[in-house]
């Protein structure tokens, strides 16, 4: 990858943290850990391996992006509007009556966003179906799945990937955000997972496990997975979970976070000198 | 419309017309798809379904799967229609149903086989009579509990092209014909079967047959009974239930199911508020399920004519004692 490229959407990581930030301190706090974690593959996907056009969000022929961590809306909002799906400034009304922008993921809400999720578990099974309707109907695009580490206790998750491999579903990619924390605690506390890429590979996934903050990293994995095959693709994405804000990564219990204006004017002075620093 | 109810069977069990019906529709339109869940023999369209693996997709058993991939499927662009048995097809994925189809706006149709009783030799795991209920609390549900062979046809068709989350109950064996075939019956609209002017019975699925078999019992003790079929418990057709109940001033209603949440709640909200008269049912007091003949549990729980015939009395009694 060229430098240029790669510091492109390095800026690009920052500014999705940027926006999730604008969106969640407008109204007091929020999904902040799980949010930044999956700020660069976000970047990746949108910056670089994704075909859609921001215009006319309902194009079939688009990839599509199922969040099944729905909880992460902020991250993705924060995508969509910088690439121009909605304006910048509509990241305020996050979570406010009447709003486009609902704490979870609502594809009848929010332009660009492809399927409604939050339930977790849920998002898995619709993006196999959604895959799956795109082969039957021809088409040659691709449907990328962001599920959490936390979200793989739910057994619809198995559910979904054992037929999505049964079904040779190579037109999905599955990515794990194994930022190794959900709601209560530590994941190897709670319901520890062991070897998620062995468990995907067991299920009939081509899996491979990369650097979830290292977006050369995660490019170069997500353009195995443009191949085909007869294989479902799985990305374990190794991150942290609040990364790229070195408060929120190291609190403990950061699933949820509040950010009041002086949290907010330290971050984003912090994400500005990052930003600053990358770009020169 | 042209009833033939006499009491006698149908000649087509409801498997075969189920079968049948499936392919008809997905073999018609390319944007109708099935999917069960290791069911397509009970469902009559394991042959079918074997040769068109990709109209006809078998999820193996994992219902909640099943339900999220029809939603999938209708991002996509297609027109789902998942079976499973009732419980499987309510319960087991109800929240996939709920939130990946309703609350998603994906529109799937449902069909859960052997509602109540008629899951007989399965016994009570497998024992539906809550399926109405929790579908009848899903915003912008239709929930059809099917009077006979003519009916699931119909309303099967309708409900593919319908908004929203679609739930069929219907058993998998012969039952008692109501209607002539190729009768339509538009989804909503419930059908006078018998005029009567002391009672009406509003029943649904297969306590259609007993209520008319208690209503020519009653006539010949000379009580005279109207019977509505209300294959349609949601959208209930209250404009048929209110003008039914003024007529005759007293109402029982017979579902197979349990007696909270299903039919006689929803004919209890529109009596409360449009026509209140005294009014009985003859469903499941609250119980769960348990294995035996269809015979057997509808004596058990008391779903039968004899049943409706007792509640009838009663109801035309506490009438005239007003």
């Amino acid at each position: 990858m060229e430098l240029t490229e790669k510091k492109a959407l390095q800026a690009f990581a920052i500014r999705i943290r940027m926006a999730l930030v604008e969106a969640i301190h407008s109204i007091g706090s929020g999904h902040v850990g799980g949010a930044l974690s999956i700020a660069d593959v976000l970047a990746v996907l949108y910056g670089r391996e994704m075909n859609v056009r921001p215009e006319d969000p309902q194009w079939p022929d688009r990839d599509y992006l199922v969040v099944s961590k729905g909880h992460a809306g902020p991250a993705v909002y924060g995508t969509l509007a910088l690439k121009g799906y909605f304006p910048y400034e509509e990241l305020k009304t996050l979570n406010q009556g009447g709003t486009r922008l609902p704490s979870h993921c609502d594809r009848n809400k929010t332009p660009g966003i492809d399927v409604t999720t939050g339930s977790l578990g849920q998002g898995t099974s619709q993006a196999a179906g959604l895959a799956l309707g795109n082969r039957l109907k021809g088409r040659k695009n691709r449907v990328f799945l962001i599920v959490g580490d936390g979200e793989l206790d739910e057994g619809q998750c198995w559910e979904a990937f054992a037929f999505a491999a049964a079904h040779k579903l190579s037109n999905l990619a599955v990515l794990i955000d194994w930022n190794k924390k959900q709601l209560d605690g530590r994941v190897d506390e709670v319901l520890p997972l062991g070897n998620i890429a062995a468990k995907m590979e067991a299920f009939g996934f081509d899996a491979v496990q990369v650097d979830g903050g290292d977006v050369e990293a995660i490019a170069a994995a997500l353009e195995r997975t443009r191949q085909g095959g007869d294989k479902p693709y799985a990305i374990v994405l190794d991150a942290v979970k609040g990364h790229g804000i070195a408060e929120a990564e190291n609190t403990e219990m950061n699933h949820s976070m509040p950010i009041n204006d002086e949290r907010y004017a330290r971050w984003m002075g912090e994400l500005q000198a990052d930003l600053a620093a990358l770009e020169g | 419309m042209k009833i033939a109810y006499t009491g006698e069977m149908d000649q087509r069990p409801c498997k075969e017309v189920l079968g049948a019906t499936i392919e008809k529709i997905v073999t018609e339109d390319e944007n109708a798809i099935y999917l069960d869940a290791d069911l397509m023999s009970c469902a009559g369209t394991l042959k079918w379904g074997k040769q068109n693996p990709d109209r006809a997709i078998d999820c193996g058993i994992a219902e909640s799967n099943m339900a999220g991939v029809a939603a999938g499927l209708a991002v996509a662009g297609y027109r789902p229609i998942i079976h499973s048995f009732g419980p499987f097809a309510s319960r087991r994925c109800y929240d996939q149903i709920f939130l990946s189809g309703g609350y998603g706006k994906n529109d799937i149709t449902v069909i859960g086989t052997d509602p109540g009783v008629t899951a007989a030799m399965n016994g009570g795991t497998h024992m539906p009579f809550e399926d109405v209920a929790l579908y009848s609390v899903l915003p912008g549900s239709t929930v059809i509990d099917v009077s006979d062979p003519t009916c699931l046809v119909s309303v099967l068709k309708q409900c593919v092209y319908r908004p929203g989350v679609k739930y069929i109950r219907v058993g998998r064996k012969q039952m008692a014909r109501v209607y002539e075939d190729g009768t339509e019956l538009p989804i909503g609209k419930a059908v006078t079967l018998r005029e009567g002017t002391d009672a009406v019975v509003f029943a649904a699925g297969i306590m259609l047959h007993e209520a008319m078999q208690a209503a020519l019992s009653l006539e010949k003790q000379g009580v005279s009974v109207a019977v509505v079929d209300c294959f349609t418990i949601k959208p209930l057709d209250t404009e048929a239930v209110l003008a039914w109940a003024k007529k005759t001033g007293a109402v029982v209603v017979a579902e197979n199911a349990n007696r909270h949440g299903g039919l006689y709640t929803a004919v209890l909200e529109a009596l409360a508020e449009g026509c209140p008269v005294p009014a009985a049912c003859v469903a499941v007091e609250d119980e769960f399920g348990e294995v035996g003949t269809q015979g057997y549990l509808q004596k058990r729980f008391g779903l039968t004519a004899a049943h409706i015939e007792a509640q009838v009395k009663a109801v035309v009694a506490r009438k005239r004692a007003k």
